[in-house]
């Protein structure tokens, strides 16, 4: 994990697509400890910028520089994949290195069940903490309120306030009552 | 019926050959069906027994035949442009018209058929085994590996693919395993025991692990099974094998659900 305030990711003049460009220009710095949020309406291309990060091949122009070694986890915005799968919340976490500690304690009691009996806001609270309690450097969060109810949303909301102090947050929502301009970086994408 | 066979030092080695697979197969099946690719076993299969069919005709070891026609199935997996369900079933399809083809014209392919379609377990030798236990070792040497970023790929694929090298090792593992299985236990036999018990844990099975253990259970149970009663009742083992699994797997109890999970 690296000291708060170090960059961890710069984006300049970042244009992302696929034939064509959904969005142009943007530019994006992360730096540990603090959460980057990306507003806009939908189809502006911000998930596409969550997976661009990762994914040179979304990129379609500007530049795009990372940390040394920087490990980079991502939540994408549906859960695809669970279903009619033999795998328990316990399991998943141990997928990405994930630790169970800080768990909420109303999630911590169905580690053993299989993901697809969890109810659809359990296993998202699950999938988003398997990314964000995993060794990565930079989470991006591709709408994790989907499917929350109100104390998954305000154990999310707890987390986005005090992310960990080495990883860095790019964090994608449609919910209100996860931004927080006070204490993130907030980009607004136009359409 | 002749109840002293079972007992027969003769079919020692025969029978530990296909406990061997009988172990392996469940294992890759679960991970080809967490790939979505329970289909390519029975395309590999087809392929590889084509391969065997040619490996007899030019006087090859069988199972070096099986062997070295399930590695070329793998690959010719491996090298598809766009792996799906359609192009495992035209593997399938080409697989068994070549080795229909083959058998039809040359006698010693007629010969090494009935291993390949019948399951002739109680003829393998020592070959055999050496073959199922090094699919074996290396195979879960090959899983021990990739067991996380396969898993991985299927419930975070936004974290990425497998890499390649993963991805071809596990390949060559199937193929490989299949093409030894094919020779042992027939195509229908080997498809049987590397999808049904799969099929049934990941519906039932409470973890990873747990589908695990079901699985391989569900195998060995039925294939115990199966060799007991072919041998007994003087039958070849494929379809009395592949009977055994759909029986065992049919009977094997579901897994009940805690209380209180999977609410709302």
């Amino acid at each position: 994990m690296k000291p708060p305030g170090t960059v961890l990711l710069e984006a300049l003049g970042l244009s992302v697509g696929y034939d064509r460009p959904l969005l142009k220009g943007l530019d994006l710095q992360l730096v540990a400890g603090r959460v980057t949020t990306l507003l806009g309406p939908n189809g502006a291309g911000k998930s596409t910028v969550l997976r661009a990060l990762g994914e040179a091949r979304l990129r379609l122009a500007g530049r795009v520089w990372q940390a040394p070694g920087l490990r980079l986890g991502h939540l994408a915005q549906a859960a695809e994949g669970q279903a009619e799968l033999p795998l328990s919340g316990r399991e998943l976490l141990a997928l990405t290195g994930a630790t169970a500690d800080g768990l909420p304690p109303w999630l911590a009691d169905c580690l053993d069940a299989r993901l697809d009996r969890l109810s659809g806001g359990q296993l998202q609270y699950l999938r988003f903490w398997s990314i964000a309690a995993a060794p990565f450097d930079v989470l991006c969060l591709d709408e994790p309120g989907n499917n929350l109810d109100a104390r998954g949303l305000a154990a999310l909301r707890d987390w986005l306030h005090t992310p960990p102090a080495g990883q860095a947050v790019v964090l994608v929502t449609h919910d209100d009552s996860l931004v927080d301009t006070a204490r993130q970086s907030v980009i607004r994408i136009a359409s | 019926m002749n109840i002293d066979l079972l007992f027969d030092p003769l079919f020692r080695l025969p029978f530990l050959t296909g406990l061997l697979l009988a172990v392996w197969l469940p294992v890759l099946g679960l991970y080809l069906r967490l790939r979505g690719e329970w289909l390519a076993v029975l395309g590999m299969a087809q392929l590889a027994s084509a391969g065997a069919l040619g490996g007899a005709v030019l006087g090859l070891p069988a199972v070096a035949g099986g062997a070295g026609a399930g590695l070329l199935a793998a690959l010719a997996k491996w090298g598809l442009k766009r792996p799906s369900d359609s192009a495992y079933a035209a593997m399938l399809l080409l697989g068994w018209a070549a080795a229909v083809a083959v058998m039809s014209n040359h006698p010693l392919a007629e010969q090494a058929a009935g291993a390949v379609f019948d399951g002739q377990l109680y003829f393998t030798g020592g070959g055999h085994l050496a073959a199922a236990a090094a699919v074996l070792g290396i195979g879960v040497q090959v899983l021990l590996w990739s067991h996380r970023a396969l898993l991985r790929a299927r419930v975070h694929p936004a974290l990425g693919p497998p890499g390649a090298a993963i991805r071809l090792a596990f390949d060559l593992v199937a193929g490989a395993s299949v093409g030894v299985a094919i020779l042992s236990l027939g195509v229908m036999a080997s498809f049987a025991l590397a999808f049904v018990p799969a099929w049934r844990a990941f519906a039932t099975a409470p973890s990873w692990r747990g589908a695990l253990w079901r699985a391989m259970a569900i195998s060995v149970t039925a294939y115990v099974l199966g060799f007991v009663l072919a041998l007994v009742l003087d039958q070849p083992f494929g379809p009395v094998g592949v009977a055994a699994v759909l029986l065992v797997a049919g009977l094997a109890p579901p897994w009940r659900r805690r209380a209180g999970r999977g609410a709302g």
